[in-house]
């Protein structure tokens, strides 16, 4: 028996969001009554109502709170279906362009950065120079705290990582001097290498990896807690309260760190000399005394360069924190990188200079 | 009536503060009911308490039959929606992702169609579509708060709590809100758990009323019902200077 073409399609079941992936296709092209069906939500509602906006037919027998929600929904719907995106890069060329623009783009970021953090540098050269001015706004008690922080909590990391360097240097170094008898110049290749350059920097590396991040992490939550702002509002310099007592911390701790960094290096390098190259003590520390000091000098001259690098960066990438939790994540570990990349490139640059010089 | 929220004997110390001392509270579908007190009294921790983020030291809770404490709750969070006070939006999700999350957590449906189903709950809320493609650091608090509140409507919850709703907003957005709540209300046939401190809210928009202090609910009641309540703290808190501008109009 052929249907009237006016008479309209009774729904049945619920047309809820659990449901609503089987329903879109299911729906017949005809009027619609809603007098049957158990449940309807406002997917539900999205669903009915988008499929007769499409097919132009009315929806008929909603029950009072099912007219309101209906209206509710109906109000919501967007006037036109929004247009898919374009797809933006359609050809090679496009392609060619995009990575093109990328690189340029990383490029000028690239300059942009090191602008501002020689603009950083410079605004805490400043700040400093007013302390020195007034030593009464030194905070000292923040700087202490600082000193504790990045100084003494990380003697005994600095330590064990020294002494493990120590022995590497030394069982290497014995293997291959051992070939031509002159095991005994272990001692000077230990106390160069690590007095001179793997004590130091890599001192400087973990100190990196511990304060630069804590740096960041801690501004960049008080930026987005809006902390910084308080402090400008209240007349305070967040560089004055916030970066001075971390630069001035870390510079003064770590040429101590690393002159403990070069004790414990020795001290492993000489307890392997000892036991994989029968030297006793008193023949390491009579060697010891004869090498160069300026050895010493030397890597200790590079400590508060490093210190710089790794406050400066940690702190100004704090200060770039804004808004979201992704970019505090992704500005801590950056802030980690381009201290370790900066302090190594920097020691690159000692070696030169001081090679020039004839040190 | 039927209780869809029930919350028996409910204790909750911190170290040597006692927060809640035995409270007893009951919400009947279909309601609204207003929760107020004094700043301390437990309203935020209390609604912690009923959605399972907070255990308490003692105390029956049940939400749409299943006992928060010791039933497993998967379903019964597709059940209700729970927006906090500043909205709690995930800071590295658009405001779109952010309503389609709950959507991805407890059904699989095609991403096209949470788009859709997603823009529709911004545009009930009040949205313009455009706010969509926004993080959360770009809106601001009034924009925030709808956006919390159209993610904690994205499964269509037969429970809504919210806490401090209005708090924040300027009159405007406010009184917009309180329109809002009303409308989504009757249409999706919601029982909404709501904590607030604005008078005007609760007369625009509460059927009930809990008044919460000394660690359980003293009374509750229509607004009508509070005003003649002769307890010190309910009688200055419904018949002070802010309260008789709010229950004038």
């Amino acid at each position: 028996m052929p249907q009237p073409e006016n008479r309209p399609e009774i729904l049945q079941g619920a047309y809820t969001l659990s449901g609503i992936v089987a329903l879109g296709p299911a729906l017949p092209a005809t009027d619609l009554d809603l007098s049957a069906i158990t449940a309807l939500d406002t997917a539900g509602a999205w669903a009915i109502l988008t499929h007769a906006q499409a097919h132009k037919i009315t929806v008929t027998g909603a029950s009072p709170s099912q007219t309101l929600l209906l209206a509710a929904v109906k109000a919501a719907l967007p006037a036109a279906p929004v247009p898919a995106r374009r797809a933006i890069h359609q050809h090679a060329a496009d392609w060619v362009t995009g990575r093109l623009e990328q690189v340029g783009r990383a490029g000028v970021a690239t300059v942009r950065d090191v602008t501002a953090v020689l603009g950083f540098l410079g605004q805490i050269v400043a700040s400093v120079g007013k302390t020195a001015l007034h030593p009464s706004r030194l905070r000292m008690t923040s700087v202490v705290f600082h000193m504790q922080e990045c100084g003494l909590n990380a003697v005994a990391i600095v330590a064990l990582m020294a002494f493990l360097i120590g022995i590497v240097v030394a069982y290497q170094g014995a293997a291959q001097l051992r070939q031509f008898g002159a095991e005994v110049f272990v001692v000077d290749l230990i106390a160069i290498s690590v007095m001179r350059e793997l004590g130091i920097l890599l001192t400087a590396i973990i100190v990196a990896g511990r304060s630069a991040s804590a740096f960041t992490a801690v501004i960049g939550a008080m930026k987005m807690r809006e902390e910084v702002d308080a402090l400008r509002t209240l007349g305070l310099d967040p560089i004055e309260v916030l970066v001075v007592p971390r630069v001035l911390g870390l510079l003064l701790m770590l040429p101590a760190l690393g002159v403990i960094a070069d004790l414990g290096g020795l001290f492993g390098g000489g307890l392997m000399a000892w036991y994989a190259l029968g030297i006793s003590p008193g023949m390491f520390l009579t060697r010891l005394l004869s090498t160069d000091v300026t050895h010493f000098v030397v890597g200790l001259a590079k400590a508060p360069f490093f210190a710089v690098i790794i406050a400066v960066i940690g702190c100004f990438q704090g200060l770039a924190v804004a808004g979201n939790t992704e970019s505090l994540g992704r500005l801590t570990s950056r802030a980690v990188v381009q201290s370790i990349f900066l302090v190594i490139l920097a020691d690159a640059i000692f070696s030169i200079l001081f090679a020039l010089a004839g040190v | 009536m039927e209780p869809v929220i029930q919350v028996r004997g409910l204790v909750n110390r911190f170290g040597k503060t006692l927060v809640q001392n035995g409270l007893d509270i009951d919400l009947f579908r279909g309601e609204v009911l207003g929760v107020v007190g004094a700043s301390g009294t437990g309203k935020s921790v209390l609604l912690r308490s009923i959605v399972g983020l907070q255990t308490p030291t003692a105390g029956h809770i049940t939400v749409l039959g299943a006992d928060v404490l010791k039933d497993d709750l998967t379903r019964t969070r597709a059940r209700w929606g729970v927006m906090f006070q500043d909205g709690a939006l995930f800071s590295a999700l658009t405001v779109r992702e952010n309503v389609e999350a709950p959507m991805r957590v407890q059904f699989n449906l095609p991403s096209p169609l949470r788009r859709a189903l997603a823009d529709l709950k911004l545009a009930m809320v009040g949205l313009k579509p455009d706010a969509g493609d926004l993080y959360p650091s770009a809106l601001s608090g009034g924009m925030r708060k709808r956006a919390g509140l159209a993610r904690a409507l994205a499964l269509d919850p037969e429970i809504l709590l919210l806490d401090e709703p209005t708090a924040g907003l300027d009159p405007i957005a406010a009184s917009e809100f309180d329109t809002l709540i009303t409308l989504l209300r009757h249409a999706l046939n919601l029982s909404v758990f709501l904590v607030t401190h604005d008078l005007d809210t609760l007369n625009a928009t509460c059927d009930r009323i809990a008044v919460l202090a000394a660690g359980k609910v003293q009374v509750t009641g229509t607004l009508t019902q509070m005003q003649a309540v002769t307890d010190p703290w309910v009688h200055s808190y419904f018949h002070g200077p802010r309260a008789h501008a709010a229950l004038k109009g």
